[in-house]
Formats: structure tokens, sequence, C-alpha cells
């Protein structure tokens, strides 16, 4: 077995060391990387993957810690990306998302996993995406990864997450400011989190009429929760609504592929319709037999034979 | 393919002392030179800090420690580490070491001792100079 080898069936093994290894060599993009997230990836797609996004000071990490508390107690095992900034200057990074959650890493059901962006634009790393396979694909049932924070134009989440849930605090001033920035429309769930502060319902109101100006979206009514991350409160009905919003996720993929699957007898039903009665007239023509002995003669393919006839029949249609 | 290799490297404050102004100055030393710093926090168990180096895959390992409790702490997670087989991850350590425990650390496989007074240039150094290799 190769190196790469090993660590894959470390990590579909669950083995913590394996994953810590994948994702380091996704993150360093080495000559391996791709070999490594070729292999994990027919075993991702089980995962609920949950990003967490809004200003810095929101309260992201202790929110998420709560979350990982929650979800273990319905005994649900949870990775957690945590990604910081690198410094453009120095290429370093402080990463110090994980100090909120320290309490959790003995927890075997918990792997927390601290990411610097290495310069990658709106808001998460490059690596950010297939690390979160490889969490996936080493069986965590929850995926969280907490984007950098800075407020505005963190997008890029959108496409790693299924349900993503932003975060406001309120006093940090410009709530709508960060509202406007992208954020509404990339919001499944709003939280107010430090809720016991006193402007937190004027915070509410302002995003509900936000919401209010801007509902194109029928489908899914994008809820606005208030949480205390400190204490906990507001978490059990956050997960609830991420649960539902799984469930609502599964649901539309559902009809898209009861869609498909009617689609396809639709198709399956009109050809042998078609073709029984275009054999049939062509029988009673004697077309049929006609060009059958043709064919046993080899003056012609069954192909040919078919279109010739298929040209002929409609051509007299026409 | 360009490969980006970044030295990553977990500053630790093991115990129960909360004096961690000269981990963060050191943390902030190394993320100038170009690392990525993952800081626990403080009052860390042994258990608590080879996870989390673990779970963070760095190459070396700062422990801080101010409360004179090294000699119970350090064993415990030199042990840990090898018991995880993490022994090729690097590890130094600084603080209020008195003098005479500092051969009986190095015997633990802890590689430097830093004391008060240490130029933040001079450990960024080391660390340069003690990176250990990967596989």
């Amino acid at each position: 077995m190769t190196k790469i080898e090993e660590i894959v069936q470390g990590v579909l093994s669950g083995n913590r060391r394996s994953i810590a290894r994948a994702i380091t060599i996704i993150e360093n993009n080495t000559a391996e990387t791709h070999k490594l997230v070729a292999s994990i990836y027919p075993h991702t797609g089980k995962a609920h993957i949950i990003g967490i996004t809004g200003p810095g000071g929101s309260g992201k990490s202790t929110l998420i810690e709560k979350i990982i508390r929650e979800y273990r107690r319905k005994d649900k095992t949870v990775g957690v990306i945590a990604v910081d900034p690198t410094s453009p200057f120095t290429g370093g990074a402080f990463l110090g998302d994980r100090i909120r959650m320290q309490e959790l890493s003995t927890d075997q059901g918990v792997f927390i996993r601290s990411m610097a962006t290495r310069n990658y634009m709106g808001g998460i790393a490059k690596a950010t995406k297939d690390a979160v396979k490889v969490l996936d694909a080493a069986g965590k049932d929850i995926v969280i990864v907490e984007t950098v924070g800075a407020g505005q134009s963190e997008v890029e989440i959108i496409k790693v997450a299924k349900t993503i849930v932003v975060i406001f605090a309120p006093g940090l001033g410009d709530e709508i400011q960060a509202i406007k920035a992208g954020m509404m429309e990339i919001a499944d769930i709003f939280v107010v989190n430090k809720a016991d502060r006193e402007n937190a319902n004027k915070a509410i109101m302002d995003i509900q009429a936000m919401l209010q100006l801007n509902n194109q979206e029928k489908t899914w009514k994008k809820p606005v929760l208030k949480t205390t991350a400190l204490t906990g409160e507001g978490v059990p009905q956050l997960i609830e609504r991420i649960e539902e919003h799984k469930h609502f996720l599964e649901r539309q993929l559902e009809h898209k592929r009861s869609r498909e699957k009617a689609e396809a007898e639709l198709i399956e039903a009109i050809k042998e319709k078609v073709a029984t009665s275009m054999i049939e007239k062509l029988k009673k023509e004697g077309k049929f037999e006609e060009f059958l002995k043709k064919i046993l003669k080899k003056e012609m393919d069954p192909t040919s034979a078919a279109e010739k006839l298929l040209n002929e029949k409609f051509r007299n249609k026409v | 393919m360009q490969s980006q290799r970044k030295i990553r490297i977990l500053i630790a404050k093991p115990g129960l002392d909360s004096h961690d102004r000269g981990a963060k100055i050191v943390a902030r030393a190394l993320r100038d030179a170009g690392m990525e710093v993952i800081y626990t926090g403080l009052r860390q168990t042994p258990e608590q800090i080879v996870e989390t180096a673990l779970q963070e895959d760095v190459d070396v390992i700062g422990l801080s420690i101010l409360s004179g409790a090294h000699r119970t702490l350090f064993p415990r997670i030199m042990e840990l580490l090898k018991q995880k087989d993490l022994t090729d991850m690097m590890v130094f350590a600084g603080g209020i070491i008195p003098e005479e425990d500092i051969p009986e650390m190095k015997k633990l496989g802890i590689k430097e001792i830093f004391g008060p007074g240490t130029r933040t240039d001079t450990i960024v150094q080391f660390v340069f100079d003690n990176i250990p290799k990967r596989p």
C-alpha cells in the first residue's frame, strides 16, 4: 500500500491521525493531493454541511461550541473547519477559533481543525472544500465550517455548505451594512446572537424588515432566531431549524429525482407506443416483410433499413 | 505543481496558571515569521494539548508554563505524544523553569527550554533550525 492509500484507508475508518494528515496534504497542495481527493470522493455526500458566517465578534466560535454540544447530545459526530486569515504581509497566521471549543478537543466524536486562508479570498481557504470532504468521508454526521468573519463578501461558503447560518450581534454597529454585502442572499437562517443585550430585538426587526423587502424565495422562509451563545439559550431551536432546512433540501432533491424518474418513464412509454403502432402499420403495408427479406439477403443492414422505412413514412406524411 | 507547505505550530498553556503574555508574544513572533500558529488558550490538560496537536497536525509544539508544575505536566505530555505515535513533532518550552530542572526536561525529549529575557528572534531562529522533516 502506498502512503496515500494508507491515509485514505485511515480516513475511511475514521482514524484521527489519518484525517489530520489528509487535510495537511490538501492544504499543502502537493503532487499527491489530487489522488487523495479523488480516492475519498466516492465516500462523500452523507454529512450535513453547515456554514457559519458573520462579522468578527458576533460570537461564531462560541456559538459553534454550543452547536457541537447539542449535536453530541443527539449522538451525532461533528467535524469543524475553523478558518482564520493569513497575513498578506508575512504569510503567517494566528489561529485562535478553537480556544472557545477546547473542552471538546478530547471528545472522540468531535474533530476540530483550524485553517488559515493562505490568501484565498471569500472567507474560506482554498483547501476548505476538500477538507470538508475528508471529514465527510471519515463518517462525521455534521461538518461545520466557520468562515473568517470579516463580515462582507464571504460568499464562497455557498459552494461548500448546504445550510448557511449568518450570525449578527447587537451593538456591532452596522447590521444593515453587513446585510447589504451579499449576506442576505446566502443566508438560510439568520441568528442574532448575544440576545441578552439591550438592542437585540431591534437587530431582529432590522433583519426581518430587510427580508420583507427582498423576499423572492417563497419555498424556504428564512427564519430569524435569537441565541445567547454563552449560556446556550436558543441553540436547540437553532438546531431544529437547521434540521428543518436539511429536510427541505432533501424534499427538493426528492422532487427533482421523482421528476427525472417520471420523465424517463414517459420517454420509455412513448417510445414503446410509437414503435408498436409503427411496426403494425409497416406490417400491414407489407413494407416490413420487404425490408426483412433484404436484410436476410444481406443487401441491407437493420439500422439502414429502419432509417429508410422511417424516412419514407414521414415524408409521406408531410 | 506548486507546493505550499507551511510550518504549523501549536502554542499551548498546560496547567493552572493564567499568565499568557509570554505565550502570546511568542505566538505573535512566530506568526510574523510566516508560520501558522494555533493557540489553545489557558488551562489545558496534557490530553487536550496532545489531542489538539494531533487534530491540527502540527510540526512543532511550544509549551508555556509559569506555575511550577512542569515536572508533573511535561512528562505526561511527552508520554501521551509517544502513545499516540506523535514523536515526530518537535517540542520546546518556555516560562519559569528552574535551571536545575532543565536537564531532566530535556531528557524527556523536550528540545529546548527558553527562560525569561529570551529574545523572540532567538526562538524563531531555533524553530526554523529544528523543524522536523516530514516523511
